[in-house]
């Protein structure tokens, strides 16, 4: 049966692909008049913007359309009629109607017919098979698809087409059959600037005749954001040349201000925010994008900032912070002893060499003890050092939280020191034992050619290297414990500072914004179009209801995503372990001074 | 069957097939017009007895853990743990049914249902559509036969991009592919027909 079919439509159809005529859903239960929109030859579609009502004269027609035309760059023309009729034919309007297709020639000629109160449509598409008006028509088959103009006009599709920029005519339209319909009535805002209700020489309708929405707050923010940005401009030049000054430029200053993550924090939010208040215009969708989230972020940052803060004079926490940290610090050294105590002995069963064991034992005990007297100095100032810490939260969440890391990394310097000091001893150790298991051997290292050579040593030379090599080796269970207990340690500050350190990059690169708009405008950034076929009957053109696919939340983060001094780790597992094994300082999250875009 | 006279509605049949593991699948056939078809195929219903079977086993072993601790919070977050399992359940993984709508000289769209009503639909663009084929493919211990959209290469004119299956959840057998499969030829001979020709 349905061969049957394919045949009778074979029959029935002309050459050529089925002819698309997009139709716009405001411009359904318009009166009669004519259809203006674009034809693209390629697609064989027909996209239509809008309907001239009667009455109109035909010159006054073709001038907007040829300003229409050079304003946009779109080739907007007459398309056809459209007849929205009562239930008993009108004669006369289908007579005049047809005498238009000799007024505004185009090929081929639409036709569309809907009978008020009811849902059957009627399409014909007309085309001319020779040059002189007289030769024969032919018909071509119609699909009518139904498109919303204002989700369409206000929509982006992802990945964007990589149309052209407006050039004369439409002569590249050689973008993916709907990116063109989506460019066709984002290009033809000109022609949207009047409508039926205008007092202008041709009445139109489109999507605008359905009323246009508009919020008061919008228009208010838009005219008071022009001064607003201009000042806030001005605080934030200041506030980068103050940072920038001579002040801050010798050496110990700008060391420490490189590797405390409060500064990169700082001037980050700076730079965002230079970037949003600044007076170009953006460029495009996307720039205007970004600096909307940069703005949502910046603002929840700040008020995430303020509520930490408010919550922290509630009960007086600040005292409580103070008068916790000096015993805290006290209870992490205490421990730590406890742990060198501990290697001091015979840790798990194993037996160290006494001597060196107690060397280095000794060493770090003073270590500790040093700190501890810092500590015991400074603690009457913590509280009022704390409280103006706290006041920085109202810069934000992320500026709250750089603060705590680097309190963090401060009161574990001493562990930060001691996991240098093992791991320069171990790593001395490693390759002291490598240089002289190759004299064991009887080869040396080459450093011209940068590999293993044979050598002949002397006598003496092989005797005293064989004695190095046997105290070395004796000595490793000891050097490698400290070492291992000491990376330990510094592995867990890491971690603890790593997990800090991304949440702060959550808040920094999280596309609020672009979140919210897919959440209550989801039309706005669309992935693609979904079809839905609606009531058909047979004998009838087939219709159809175009309808936008948002884009998924996942990849609205990953398009949107905002750039942030990330700190993902920069070595992979395997070069991790070889570092560790060999004694070579770690830093296992990326340096603060690279950024990453 | 009588084709299409003025004012009858759209051809409609449906037809009851298997998947790879046994279940009943129903087969909806649209025929809007010639150059427009719907396929819907259904997936087998969520069944009482595993529905039940689970919830059993996750409550038996909370019970167990309560008589351990004596703590009666592991009661109550067992029965949440449930009731958001099944609704998680309901609306991200149970795909209640599978539409293919093709359109001529538009392209072909998929969507999937799930139980709890989201539809989700992915439209490939005819220009972008190279061949409809039924290909052959090892999943687990079987081999399968499952129907693919391939996709033009841009760079290469005779290369494949890219290629999608179709009725991934149902997972219907090889006589609902064929009859798919030979409808979809048919339209995209007449599609190739219309765009090779001037």
């Amino acid at each position: 049966m349905p061969r049957l079919l394919q045949l009778l439509w074979a029959q029935l159809s002309g050459p050529g692909m089925v002819l698309k005529a997009f139709f716009p859903t405001c411009c359904a239960s318009a009166d009669s008049g004519l259809l203006v929109g674009r034809w693209v030859p390629e697609q064989s579609s027909a996209v239509v913007l809008a309907v001239v009502h009667f009455p109109f004269i035909p010159v006054q027609v073709k001038e907007l359309l040829a300003q229409v035309q050079q304003a946009s760059q779109v080739g907007v023309a007459v398309l056809g009629t459209w007849c929205h009729r009562r239930q008993e034919p009108e004669e006369s309007l289908g007579h005049f109607l047809e005498g238009l297709g000799t007024l505004f020639s185009h090929e081929p000629w639409l036709q569309l017919c809907r009978e008020r109160g009811s849902k059957s449509w009627n399409c014909k598409a007309t085309r001319r098979q020779g040059p002189t008006p007289l030769a024969p028509a032919c018909e071509d088959q119609v699909m009518l698809i139904f498109y919303d103009q204002r989700k369409v006009l206000l929509s982006r599709l992802h990945p964007p087409a990589a149309l052209p920029e407006r050039q004369a005519g439409d002569a590249t339209a050689s973008a993916g059959g709907l990116a063109a319909v989506f460019d066709t009535v984002a290009r033809s805002e000109v022609l949207f600037q009047s409508d039926r209700f205008d007092e202008g020489p041709v009445r139109l309708t489109h999507w605008q005749s359905e009323g246009v929405e508009a919020s008061i707050l919008v228009e208010l923010a838009k005219r008071a954001a022009g001064p607003v940005c201009l000042l806030l401009a001005c605080l934030l030049s200041l506030v980068s040349a103050a940072s920038a000054c001579r002040v801050f430029r010798p050496w110990p200053l700008s060391f420490i201000w490189s590797k405390l993550s409060t500064c990169e924090q700082l001037r980050h939010r700076l730079d965002q925010l230079t970037l949003v208040v600044s007076a170009h215009r953006a460029e495009g969708p996307a720039q205007l994008m970004r600096k909307a989230n940069t703005l949502v972020s910046v603002l929840l940052d700040m008020a995430l900032g303020l509520l930490l803060l408010s919550w922290l004079h509630r009960k007086d926490r600040f005292a409580h912070l103070a008068e916790a940290l000096v015993p805290v610090a006290d209870r992490v050294a205490e421990e730590l002893q406890h742990l060198l105590q501990w290697l001091m002995g015979a840790p798990a069963g194993l037996k160290m060499n006494r001597a060196l064991d107690q060397v280095l034992g000794r060493f770090f005990l003073y270590h500790i003890h040093l700190w501890i007297s810092y500590i015991h100095l400074m603690s009457p100032f913590i509280e009022h050092i704390l409280w103006h810490l706290g006041l920085s939260a109202c810069l934000g969440l992320t500026v709250a939280l750089s603060i705590l890391s680097d309190i963090i990394s401060l009161l574990t310097f001493h562990i930060y020191c001691f996991y240098v000091y093992g791991a320069r001893l171990y790593c001395l150790k490693i390759h002291g034992l490598s240089s002289l298991w190759r004299l064991f051997r009887g080869k040396k290292w080459n450093v011209l050619r940068q590999r293993v050579d044979s050598c002949s040593y002397d006598l003496d030379q092989l005797f005293i290297g064989t004695l190095l090599f046997t105290i070395l080796i004796f000595l490793l269970p000891t050097t490698a414990l400290y070492y291992l207990v000491f990376t330990l340690l510094r592995l867990l500050v890491v971690t603890v500072q790593g997990l800090v350190h991304l949440l702060v990059d959550l808040i920094n690169s999280l596309p609020l914004y672009s979140l919210g708009l897919r959440l209550c405008r989801p039309y706005r950034l669309a992935a693609g179009v979904k079809f839905r076929v609606l009531e058909h009957e047979a004998g009838r053109p087939l219709r159809l209801l175009m309808q936008i696919n948002p884009l998924p939340f996942s990849h609205v983060v990953r398009t949107y995503r905002l750039p942030s001094c990330g700190c993902h780790p920069k070595h992979s597992w395997g070069s991790l372990c070889r570092k560790l094994f060999f004694g070579e300082l770690i830093y296992p999250w990326r340096q603060r001074g690279d950024k990453q875009d | 069957m009588a084709g299409p006279g003025a004012g009858e509605p759209a051809m409609e049949d449906e037809r009851s097939f298997s998947d790879i593991c046994g279940g009943r699948l129903a087969l909806h056939r649209r025929y809007y017009s010639p150059s427009c078809l719907e396929f819907c195929l259904s997936c087998p219903r969520i069944s009482l007895r595993s529905l039940t079977a689970v919830t059993c086993t996750v409550w038996l072993a909370a019970y167990g853990l309560f008589t351990l601790c004596e703590n009666s919070m592991i009661l109550s977050a067992a029965i949440f743990i449930t009731l958001l399992g099944l609704l998680g359940y309901l609306h991200f993984v149970k795909i209640d049914h599978e539409t293919l709508l093709i359109i001529d000289s538009l392209g072909i769209q998929m969507t999937s249902s799930y139980a709890s009503g989201k539809e989700s639909t992915t439209f490939i663009e005819m220009g972008k559509v190279k061949d409809v084929i039924i290909n052959e493919a090892i999943y687990m211990q079987k081999v399968i036969y499952y129907l693919c959209i391939l996709l033009k290469d841009p760079v290469e004119p005779h290369g494949i991009s890219q290629v999608v299956p179709i009725f991934q959840s149902a997972k219907p057998r090889l006589d609902c592919l064929i009859e798919v499969y030979r409808s979809c030829q048919e339209i995209l001979a007449h599609q190739k027909a219309a765009s090779t020709s001037p």
